[in-house]
């Protein structure tokens, strides 16, 4: 599998381009000002009305509309000061190659002057930060606190500081990885995968790890822990991309599950400045609200607030059509939602015997 | 029926007063020991003003008896002295040891009335204690006289005890001592406040108060400009009664209607008086001297009716002005902000008046809220507040919402009102009445000074968030300079100096005080 390895490290060129667009925004300003114009970076804007639907991309984009953040105008000197250390401490980061979370952020700029009421706010000027260059945090070391798992067999080679060129496989270890940073910037050296398998639940990921997916399926398995966090969409992407291998994704049998299905293939709407984070070709294999009637699992009534979020979701463009619609419909019908775990009222692992390859076999035709 | 058979006895005009002292302000040992420290003061205000000359008074009350243990009411001595012309010696005993009705037949403004206030304290003194007043005088500052005198109430007319000459030491002016019975501990804090407003409005007065106890107060002149003394003039006809027709006639030489009017009429020549006799239906030839009674009440009637009569002019009033009112304020009161507006003249029934309001925010003296400064002619008005019109506009006449003005914030307005006769309300002259054209000029000239403050509120909002603009800039632009050069890897910080000095404040809060 040596062929799908770049010859320079993804890691790396990465590096390199970010470097370049934080020198390109800082020669801007500085310009600006040695110009005696009071700087000013225009940036596609971030507003619900300029969130739109790509029918091509099948995922929400921003459209035309940008916003001029200037430092001529009172209101806007503090983020763009704001924006500007981020800039300078990323890029810091990036140079040292250090991570940093969100709450790191936030704490750091204290000790530069710049003061962030709270996290939410720092938090803001780092989306603002990913829109202005089009890349995402994790891009500049910047990282959320959540994090989930991996394991299969891929063998990885890390190239953070003191571990460059060390490698590991991730199926060592039986309670898989953490897709931290530094497993989301190491490059990828070799695997036997032929799918990923991206599961909800961690105690669903434990059962695939015993059961040995890995192997009887030829996967990788993700554990997601709910709605994925940014640096396990972005490792799900790699790995399609880069090694070119078929997603899967496996939820609960409702429609918030339905809906972590949809953001790992079309993104989010709060990530529309950022084309990096999706998986346009993967599947969502249940479970679907007609398994529920097929596979009789035990099941719960949806609530109000559920029925709710069925009918939000059908309005969705991003739901238009398919097997997204139809089981919207579905549950709508039956009115019931499951758990993956119910499934262990027919044996603990009736999941990976016989819903699993059944299952893929019917992704086949999606 | 049986003829009424009470008794009918002449009086005097000094018998009358007395008998009506508390009318004329002396209900009360503490009331007059403040009314009669007022006149005084006042009488030797109008001395200095009319001669021109810039005042330097000291008043002192002294208990007469100096055991301090004896309780109030008792007898305390007034001595007023002032730096004005001095009455020539040959009137003093006129002037102060007997009331009469003055027959004026001239107006001007000052700010007591033919002196009777004065002529009041001194027999009210008289009538409490028994003591002779002490009057010194000098009009040439190198001889002066000194007359001990007293006034025979029944028949009106004084008796000098004591007359004697003696060096004048360089200084001309009048000094009066006064004893009369009186009650400081509970006047005290009228006649501080009196003498503290008085000084707002004399800022060109030295003036000198020295308690019962010896304490000092003194309030600086801080300007030499003094108001610009009033012209005496004839009566207006609007303000013609028939008491003052009936005068006016028997001392005039005029033997036609005509001519008559147009010598002793303000504001009314040969023209106006042919158009009024026409008018009025009299002879324009008659001689004034064969009118009957009946005909000079309804010629004065006519008078009342006609409207054709030029407003009275206001050369005979002296207004503060803007300039001095300014300078009273600030001195007395120490604002953060002034403002002063003078109304143009208006008249009501004939007598002409300058409506003046001041306006003193934000200091450290004045208590929060608002606080009410009443001046006629000059005098400090301190009773009676609630009555009088000027309470009546700022509650009832101002929309104060408008001007936005925070409202624990000190505020003061300060109204001066200045006529050949100020309609005062009482005898007590404490409070001016609501006479509608009064009550107008009040509230104009009372928006026009919120407006002012009005103003600089909000500039002064502005100019401090101007302030808080630049100290923004200030703060941000080197961290912008400084990250943005980390950033391009450059060497040195970009001149960011031009763009914060675009930034900088330009306007002044200086400006529009």
């Amino acid at each position: 599998m040596d062929s799908k390895r770049p010859r320079e490290g993804i890691a790396n060129i990465r590096r390199r381009e970010v470097k370049k667009l934080f020198k390109g925004l800082g020669k801007k300003v500085y310009s600006d000002i040695e110009e005696g114009k009071f700087p000013e970076i225009i940036f596609p804007s971030r507003s619900v009305r300029n969130i739109v639907y790509d029918e091509g991309l099948k995922q929400y984009i921003l459209g035309n509309t940008s916003v001029k953040r200037s430092t001529h105008n009172i209101k806007h000197i503090r983020p763009f000061t704001q924006l500007i250390w981020l800039a300078f401490f990323v890029n810091k980061l990036v140079e040292q190659s250090k991570t940093s979370t969100l709450r790191d952020v936030f704490y750091s700029a204290q000790a530069y002057d710049v003061e962030f009421v709270d996290q939410a706010e720092s938090d803001e000027i780092i989306t603002d930060l990913e829109a202005v260059l089009s890349r995402a945090r994790e891009d500049f070391n910047v990282y959320p606190e959540e994090r989930s798992a991996i394991f299969g067999d891929l063998t990885i080679e890390y190239t953070v500081p003191g571990y460059e060129g060390k490698r590991l496989n991730l199926a060592s270890h039986p309670d898989g990885y953490l897709i931290g940073p530094s497993l989301s910037t190491a490059d990828f050296v070799d695997t036997s995968a032929e799918m990923v398998l991206a599961v909800e639940k961690g105690g669903l990921f434990t059962r695939f790890v015993e059961e040995k997916v890995h192997k009887r399926y030829k996967a990788l398995v993700i554990d997601t822990a709910g709605q994925p966090p940014r640096s396990t969409r972005y490792m799900l992407k790699r790995l399609n991309h880069e090694l070119g291998l078929p997603v899967y994704v496996l939820t609960d049998g409702d429609v918030y599950g339905e809906h972590i299905a949809m953001v790992i293939i079309s993104g989010s709407a709060n990530a529309a400045h950022l084309r990096e984070l999706t998986v346009p070709s993967g599947k969502w294999i249940g479970v679907w609200g007609s398994d529920i009637v097929k596979y009789k699992l035990p099941s719960n009534s949806l609530t109000d607030l559920d029925i709710k979020r069925v009918h939000e979701l059908k309005r969705d463009p991003r739901y238009k059509g398919g097997v997204w619609q139809r089981e919207l419909d579905v549950f709508l019908k039956i009115r019931k939602k499951s758990e993956l775990e119910a499934f262990a009222k027919y044996g603990l692992t009736t999941i990976t015997d016989k819903y699993l390859p059944e299952k893929l076999d019917v992704a086949k035709s999606l | 029926m049986k003829r009424n058979d009470t008794e009918f006895a002449e009086i005097s005009p000094s018998e009358f007063f007395y008998r009506n002292r508390d009318l004329a302000g002396f209900s009360n040992p503490s009331r007059a020991l403040y009314s009669a420290v007022r006149e005084l003061f006042e009488n030797s205000l109008d001395a200095c003003e009319i001669y021109g000359k810039v005042p330097d008074i000291l008043v002192r009350i002294t208990p007469l008896d100096l055991d301090t243990s004896i309780p109030d009411p008792k007898a305390y001595m007034i001595k007023v002295q002032d730096n004005g012309p001095g009455v020539d010696p040959r009137y003093v005993p006129k002037a102060f040891g007997q009331v009469f009705f003055g027959s004026k037949f001239q107006l001007r403004q000052t700010r007591g009335m033919f002196g009777m206030g004065g002529t009041m304290a001194i027999l009210y003194g008289q009538i409490t204690t028994n003591k002779p007043v002490s009057i010194t005088t000098s009009i040439d500052g190198v001889q002066a006289f000194t007359f001990d005198l007293l006034i025979d109430v029944q028949e009106n007319a004084p008796i000098i005890l004591r007359k004697a000459s003696h060096p004048a030491e360089g200084s001309t002016g009048i000094m009066v001592k006064l004893t009369l019975e009186g009650d400081y501990s509970r006047a005290y804090g009228k006649i501080l406040d009196y003498f503290k407003q008085s000084a707002m409005v004399t800022p060109y007065a030295n003036i000198t108060f020295i308690n019962p106890y010896g304490h000092l107060s003194i309030y600086e002149r801080v300007t030499k400009v003094m108001p610009v003394p009033p012209k005496e003039t004839l009566l207006h006809p609007y303000g013609m009664d028939v008491e003052a027709v009936r005068r006016l006639i028997k001392r005039s030489n005029e033997d036609s209607m005509v001519r008559f009017m147009s010598k002793n009429f303000h504001r009314v020549g040969e023209k106006i008086a042919r158009k009024f006799i026409n008018y009025s239906g009299f002879d324009q030839d008659r001689d004034p001297k064969t009118l009957s009674n009946d005909e000079i009440t309804k010629f004065v009637r006519a008078l009342h009716r006609y409207e054709d009569f030029l407003q009275p002019d206001a050369s005979c009033l002296s207004p503060i002005g803007e300039e001095i009112l300014m300078t009273g304020i600030k001195k007395e009161l120490q604002p953060e902000f002034i403002a002063t507006t003078v109304r143009p003249p208006s008249a009501y029934s004939g007598f002409p008046f300058i409506v003046e309001v001041g306006l003193a925010y934000g200091s450290k003296i004045l208590p929060r809220g608002l606080k009410l400064f009443r001046f006629a002619n000059r005098i400090p008005l301190l009773y009676d507040e609630a009555n009088d019109v000027a309470s009546k506009v700022l509650n009832e006449e101002i929309d104060w919402r408008r001007y936005k003005i925070p409202e624990e914030a000190p505020l003061a307005i300060i109204v001066h009102v200045c006529s050949t006769k100020i309609p005062y309300k009482t005898v007590g002259k404490e409070y001016l009445a609501d006479r509608p054209e009064l009550e107008r000029e009040l509230k104009n000239a009372t928006r026009e000074v919120l407006r002012k403050l009005s103003l600089y509120l909000s500039r002064k909002v502005s100019i401090e968030m101007d302030k808080r603009r630049f100290n923004i800039y200030g703060k941000y632009l080197p961290l912008v300079a400084k990250f943005s050069t980390e950033l391009s890897g450059e060497k040195r910080l970009p001149d960011y100096k031009k763009l914060l000095d675009t930034k900088k404040v330009q306007r002044g809060i200086e400006e529009y005080t």
